[in-house]
């Protein structure tokens, strides 16, 4: 149960890697951007991968009439994110602490582990949402007004994660650090409570 | 009979070729060596190249940024010369560029670039250039790739033994070719002997911003001074310039400066100078010349006249500088890498002559000299030479090194280049240029660490090199291979206007320093503005102030009224990109001027005047975007008299 606990701290821990590394990525190639733009979703707001990429690329959307990327004020989410983050990040620490003093059974990680999955679920959902928002909710006084072969218009939403190609660009959607630790943390929560439960199995 | 004649003689001609081709290890069009010449330029697409060479325009008054191996040119950049492709010199912001003591002059005949060292080795910080004409000094950034300062140079004339600068940057040396009066004077031409000089002008360059100054002109006897180098390593402190007319003929110079069996090499210890000169020595005098300095914050020039000069008599500072006798009008001065070896080209002679250092200053030590000239002391000639290069060449004009104890030497009239060892002073290898080759370039070869794998031949007459273009061609470059024993003809490129010297670097030096773009909110500019929503339109009596944005794909504002004929208005463009290969363009139909080109992050102003009533379109004359041809406005020009107020738009 000691080892499943540290186990759980550091897993919980790890969460807060989203408080230093980007979640997400999308980046932008086209043959005139060798270099190409990049956005990283950060768990507070989106920043350029290079200083003014957030501007440029908001200046490529004008054409198709999207809207220019949000602000951190300007979307609930930057500012609710963080606080499930840090809450979920404590009382992973808190309830590892309680194993490690024995307090509590590893089914305790098991709940953390399945609570987390349910809020990353609704994250990605959420994500997916603002993705097919933001590359179909176009201007109708657009400069380019592109149809697909069906005569539906044609939607820019990036692909939520891989790649897609959007006109002359190709956009690549994929987990950056922060996400990744969050994974690992995760993934270490679940063993923690295999781990744990194992131990306890013993001891009976 | 007379066919057995032609096919003998066919034959025997057959065998020379193929005898040459041996010889001369495969510059020759066999297949096989070609098409393993073919890779070493072979430049793939997407791929760079490994280094950088700058060659100077001569009469282009500009100069150019090419690459090595491929020759492939990437940027003119403007110096010395009105540059309507950017709108250098015709923008509100460049004109004070070109100002001189003379007024305004729209153009120079640029001559030899020379890249900032530290320690006597290239660190690509600046790049500097001479105007030959009307004397000058260029210093020019190797981050943004633009002229940034100009200094005039007083009491010069053929400002040609420049813009050479000292092992650490220290100064940038510009010698005159012709001597004149000092100060200028109404006198008969007659009464040249004795009584022009030849001013040596040490300008300090300040090191953290490359600021130009002259710190003290030296004031020699009348001949003409053709080219400079400085000492290094060794013989750092010394400067060494080639002169010839020491007969100091002012007519027919052709026949009567080529009277003396032997000119000489002046050895110049500045640093001596210097100091005589910070301990108060000089002489100053009235002199009225510009000072020109761009700032890249303010995007904009300005024009300084200054009226004095500190100049100094060599007599006043013994042992500072001494006459080397070195044959037949040499015009190369050329110092090797290791500072020991001062190579002096007679342009009319087979012989390449080379002074040893060591031996100069035992000379003087012993101080057995052959005379004076004017006071200065004249070294006997064995003395001080090394060695000679018995060439058998001829017309031998510029010398560069590939540090592996290597010297080649350009020959004019002979047309080709010569590789020689230094010390044994032998022929190692000849090869043709195409044809008449004045000066050539090892990257780095005028250093301590010379880059030498490719050697650039910069000729003076091209005639059939290419396909025809009319009497009046661009001139022709070789690029050599010299990294084996042999040299290897590798490519022949055109280059524009009349290179004269050229200076090169890898690219790793240069390539990561160079910028983007400029960013906005360091745009000092006056008339900037930071976004487009702060555009608008100020008249102050006739003058009308546009603050002008562009972004893609639109001018903000594009539609003015109430401009009236007679006015003068600015157009004070910002370009609002900030994204690598934006630039925005801007012209105005019927405008006595360029258009000019705007950077990322830039702002530029033109000048318009409008002359008749009318609505006269404006548009942007960069392809920027997709909607480029959108990328346009209108400008309504009333009567004089009229009372349109001044009103402006975008999208109403
Ligand atoms: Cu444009």
């Amino acid at each position: 149960m000691k080892n499943a606990s540290i186990l759980m701290i550091v897993g919980s821990a790890l969460l807060l890697g989203l408080f230093v590394f980007p979640m997400w990525n999308i980046r932008l190639g086209a043959p005139q951007y060798p270099e190409p733009l990049g956005i990283d979703i950060h768990i507070n707001g989106l920043q350029g991968e290079s200083e003014f990429d957030i501007q440029n690329i908001d200046g490529l959307n004008h054409y198709i009439g999207m809207k220019v990327l949000p602000k951190p004020d300007e979307m609930w989410e930057f500012s609710v994110f963080p606080k499930v983050v840090l809450s979920m990040a404590a009382i992973g620490i808190l309830i590892g602490a309680l194993g490690l003093l024995g307090k509590i059974s590893s089914v305790w990680f098991l709940a953390w582990f399945v609570i987390m999955g349910i809020l990353g679920a609704l994250g990605i959902y959420d994500f997916n949402l603002w993705l097919v928002d933001y590359g179909s909710d176009l201007d109708p006084n657009a400069i380019l007004k592109l149809v697909n072969p069906d005569g539906t218009p044609m939607v820019y939403n990036p692909p939520l994660i891989g790649h897609k190609k959007l006109l002359n660009f190709d956009a690549f959607s994929y987990p950056r650090l922060g996400g990744i630790m969050l994974g690992i943390g995760m993934l270490f929560s679940l063993i923690a409570f295999f781990i744990g439960r194992k131990a306890t199995l013993k001891a009976n | 009979m007379k066919t057995f004649i032609k096919i003998n003689t066919l034959l025997i001609a057959c065998m020379a070729f193929i005898a040459t081709s041996c010889n001369q290890g495969g510059d020759s069009s066999n297949g096989a060596l070609s098409s393993n010449i073919a890779e070493k330029v072979y430049v793939a697409p997407g791929e760079r190249d490994e280094q950088y060479a700058f060659l100077s325009g001569g009469y282009s008054g500009n100069l150019t940024v090419y690459g090595l191996p491929s020759g492939r040119m990437f940027k003119e950049i403007p110096v010395f010369s009105q540059f309507p492709t950017s709108g250098y010199g015709y923008s509100e912001e460049t004109k004070p560029m070109l100002n001189t003591s003379f007024g305004f002059i729209p153009w120079d005949d640029l001559h030899h670039p020379d890249i900032s060292q530290t320690n006597g080795e290239l660190d690509g910080r600046w790049i500097f250039a001479n105007g030959n004409n009307t004397p000058r000094i260029a210093r020019i950034s190797l981050s943004t790739f633009e002229t940034e300062e100009i200094i005039e140079v007083p009491n010069s004339a053929g400002n040609h033994s420049s813009s050479f600068i000292t092992e650490n940057t220290e100064y940038v040396v510009a010698g005159t070719r012709f001597s004149v009066p000092v100060p200028q004077r109404d006198m008969p031409i007659k009464e040249y002997k004795e009584n022009f000089k030849g001013a040596l002008t040490f300008i300090a360059v300040e090191p953290e911003h490359g600021h130009l100054d002259i710190k003290f002109q030296l004031l020699m006897p009348g001949f003409n001074y053709d080219l400079s180098h400085p000492g290094r390593g060794k013989s750092h402190g010394w400067f060494f310039f080639s002169t010839y007319n020491t007969e100091e003929a002012n007519t027919l110079l052709e026949v009567n400066a080529s009277q003396n069996d032997k000119d000489f090499i002046a050895a110049v210890n500045w640093k001596k100078i210097e100091e005589y000169v910070n301990n108060g020595g000089g002489k100053k005098m009235p002199a009225k010349y510009a000072h020109n300095v761009y700032d890249e914050s303010t995007h904009t020039a300005t024009s300084t006249m200054k009226d004095e000069v500190l100049t100094v008599d060599p007599s006043e500072v013994p042992g500072a500088i001494y006459f080397l006798p070195t044959p037949k009008s040499p015009h190369g001065c050329d110092v090797d890498p290791s500072g020991q070896y001062i190579i002096g080209a007679g342009k009319l002679s087979a012989d390449i002559t080379v002074h040893s250092f060591d031996k100069m200053l035992a000379a003087i030590d012993a101080g057995n000299f052959d005379g004076d000239a004017y006071g200065i002391p004249i070294i006997k000639y064995e003395d001080v030479v090394a060695g000679t290069v018995q060439s058998g060449g001829l017309g031998p004009l510029h010398t560069e090194f590939d540090g592996k104890g290597n010297a080649y030497t350009t020959f004019f009239i002979s047309s080709e280049v010569v590789k020689w060892k230094l010390e044994t002073w032998e022929v190692v290898d000849r090869q043709p240029t195409f044809y008449s080759v004045g000066h050539l370039m090892i990257p780095g070869g005028n250093s301590r660490k010379p880059h030498g794998k490719y050697l650039v031949a910069m000729n003076k007459i091209t005639k059939d090199r290419y396909l025809p273009t009319g009497p009046e061609m661009e001139h022709s470059a070789q690029i050599y291979d010299i990294s084996g024993e042999k040299m290897q003809l590798l490519y022949d490129f055109p280059t524009h206007g009349e290179p004269h010297y050229a200076a090169g670097c890898d690219a790793d030096l240069l390539m990561n320093n160079s910028k983007k773009i400029y960013r906005i909110d360091e745009n000092m500019h006056p008339y900037a503005i930071k976004s487009p929503s702060e555009a608008k339109v100020v008249r102050e009596g006739k003058d009308v102030h546009i603050y002008m944005s562009t972004i893609r794909s639109h001018f903000t504002p594009d539609n003015i009224e109430g401009v009236k004929v007679g006015d003068k208005v600015y157009f004070h463009i910002t370009n609002h990109e900030q994204d690598f290969d934006v630039p925005h363009g801007f012209s105005m139909i019927g405008q006595g001027t360029s258009e000019i080109l705007v950077m990322p992050g830039q702002t530029k102003t033109s000048l318009w005047e409008p002359k008749r009533v009318g609505v006269w379109p404006f548009y942007c004359t960069d392809f920027c975007s997709a909607l480029h041809q959108e990328m346009q406005g209108y400008i309504r020009v009333s009567p004089a008299n009229s009372n349109i107020e001044l009103s402006w738009s975008l999208d109403e």
